[in-house]
């Protein structure tokens, strides 16, 4: 039985946990394999550590050439020597988050009950208060009492504010980026577009694709190209495109017309490559499923009472996915708990996107609060 | 903000009337100066509310814990006696509601202090006088038309406010334009006549 399907498979530096992990929804995971990537030099004392939290379609690969994709890392210009995550001064970690696909236990994973079988649609919902579990049994395993911060932008901000609720002595500083404290509705009915393509395209299977040797490729491909659209503004849209056709005069009736179609479908194409369809549904969900204040019987301060965590919010004020009136309201609630709250929303037409491009409004602030916070911690 | 540049007359002063390693609220606190002064110097856990979003991005790029955020909207969401000291300075007057912009200060911390350029100044007052118009100094610089400073008051003006709401002025003085303490101390008509700024440090009855 081909497993792998066409995908190269690349060996990705990881460490098993021989004793599972419990989730959410009751189930236990037989095994627990977590794959990560570190830079720079961990201190004597443990005490210079940033987690970095990646987003749905991101990965371990912050600050390094990509292997399976060979693009550079998804935030070179956040990590790296002298960046404002500087390795020079911190040791940085990244790992891939539970139910992805770039070696960390999730959908293609071996099935705990079928050897030799992959989990598929049969690997149980996870949250994101799993996947944070899963990390914290990975720092445990690195035996880093407390990280001096945890980073992270979208999904990796949910990660984030998780972290700070579920282990506050286990974190100095807390960054959310363009994050929010639950997902809305529209955030949910965009992915639930996504995972209807996938469970329409004929590839799909239910779930099984691998049986036959192929991947739900149109479907991941419009599910991507969907969320895409939700990732930049429709002033970068236009900026970029405007209504530009394609190496043609003249309108035909089907095909490219326009320039944004063939970038969509580019967007679309480049990530099929590298991206597994059960992961996307397994992560989306998790996305979905998050609401911070819904473990603390709906009221968001409490989920941060009596932190001493530093915090730094950041929004854009052109992310429509999550708008700044989301980072606003967790600035707030971390009020509400008189917590050490800095917020900032920066100007840029690029969307929620921003987070992961040159924006150095956003480069310095963060630079500059970690500079506040190492200060505090007795770091520099 | 290394500490080497000096700091505004005003925010010394109101550095003084701060105990060490207090917890503090500044309001309106621009570039981050005081918090940045009372952490260093007196080991405050100091943070800042700034309304200018670009102001802010400065602040927190220099490592100081400050979040955007209006006096008017963003006090009601902080716990009561969260701080020992939220201070106020040349801002009650641009506030939209000064009375409750104070009744939230003094709820959420246990003094209150806070600076504002005095309306009741002679030259103010000559001014209003012997040309018949609203008076134009370096203090109050803005068409009315255009000024931020939608609440003048006088320093009588904000005696009487603390006595009607039951604040207690455990310390006032007058200072002149650039802070500097002016001598008129314990005689507040002639504060209210020569001070250019008038600066209290509250706390509820």
């Amino acid at each position: 039985m081909d497993q792998t399907t066409a995908r190269p498979e690349t060996q990705h530096q990881s460490v098993t946990f021989a004793e599972g992990l419990t989730l959410d929804c009751g189930r236990h995971l037989g095994s627990l394999t977590i794959a990560y990537r570190t830079y720079g030099t961990l201190n004597p004392a443990k005490s210079n550590a940033i987690l970095i939290c990646h987003a749905l379609t991101g990965d371990q690969y912050v600050a390094e050439t990509n292997p399976e994709t060979g693009k550079p890392g998804w935030w070179e210009q956040v990590v790296g020597p002298g960046r404002p995550v500087d390795t020079e001064k911190f040791f940085v970690i990244c790992t891939n988050v539970l139910g992805g696909c770039m070696g960390t236990t999730g959908p293609r994973s071996q099935h705990d009950e079928h050897a030799g079988q992959p989990w598929g649609t049969d690997f149980p919902p996870v949250t994101i208060n799993d996947m944070v579990r899963a990390q914290k049994r990975f720092i445990d395993h690195l035996e880093i009492g407390r990280l001096f911060a945890v980073v992270g932008g979208s999904m990796g901000g949910m990660q984030v504010l998780a972290w700070a609720a579920l282990y506050p002595a286990r974190v100095f500083a807390a960054v959310p980026v363009a994050a929010a404290a639950y997902h809305s509705a529209q955030n949910i009915a965009f992915h639930e577009i996504g995972r209807q393509a996938i469970a329409a395209d004929p590839d799909f299977w239910a779930g099984r694709y691998w049986e036959h040797g192929v991947t739900p490729e149109r479907g991941l491909a419009v599910a991507r190209m969907t969320a895409h659209i939700t990732y930049v503004s429709e002033a970068a849209l236009t900026r970029k495109f405007g209504r530009k056709l394609q190496d043609t005069a003249q309108i035909s009736a089907l095909g490219d017309r326009f320039e944004v179609e063939s970038y969509l479908q580019y967007q679309g194409s480049s990530f099929v490559r590298r991206f597994d369809a059960n992961s996307y549904l397994t992560i989306t969900r998790a996305m979905d499923l998050f609401d911070l204040s819904a473990d603390y019987g709906g009221v968001l301060p409490s989920a941060f009472a009596g932190t001493k965590t530093r915090f730094l919010l950041v929004s854009f004020d052109s992310d429509w996915l999550f708008p700044t009136e989301q980072s606003r309201a967790i600035a707030r609630a971390l009020n509400h708990v008189a917590a050490n709250v800095s917020f900032v929303e920066i100007k840029s037409d690029k969307g929620h996107d921003a987070f992961l491009l040159d924006e150095p409004d956003f480069h310095r602030t963060l630079r500059g609060f970690l500079a506040g916070c190492a200060e505090h911690a007795g770091l520099s | 903000m290394s500490g080497s540049k000096k700091m505004r007359v005003d925010l010394a002063l109101i550095a003084g009337m701060v105990a060490p390693k207090t917890r503090v609220l500044d309001i309106g606190c621009s570039d981050g100066a005081l918090i940045d002064h009372l952490f260093r110097n007196l080991g405050c856990d100091a943070r800042g509310l700034e309304i200018d979003m670009a102001t802010v991005t400065l602040a927190v790029a220099h490592g100081l814990p400050v979040m955007q955020g209006d006096a008017d909207t963003d006090l009601a969401s902080y716990p009561d006696a969260a701080f020992d000291y939220v201070v106020l300075s040349r801002t009650l007057q641009a506030v939209e509601k000064p009375r409750e912009v104070l009744r939230q200060m003094l709820r959420i911390g246990t003094h209150a202090i806070v600076s504002f350029p005095n309306f009741g100044h002679w030259t103010l007052r000559l001014q209003l006088l012997f040309t018949g118009r609203m008076p134009m100094t370096k203090n109050w610089s803005r068409m009315w038309y255009e000024t931020p400073n939608i609440h003048p008051c006088t320093i009588r003006d904000f005696f009487d406010l603390c006595a009607a709401d039951g604040y207690i002025v455990e310390e006032w003085l007058a200072a002149d334009e650039a802070g500097a303490r002016a001598p008129w101390r314990r005689w507040p008509a002639l504060a209210n006549l020569f001070g250019e700024q008038g600066l209290f440090l509250l706390r509820k009855a």
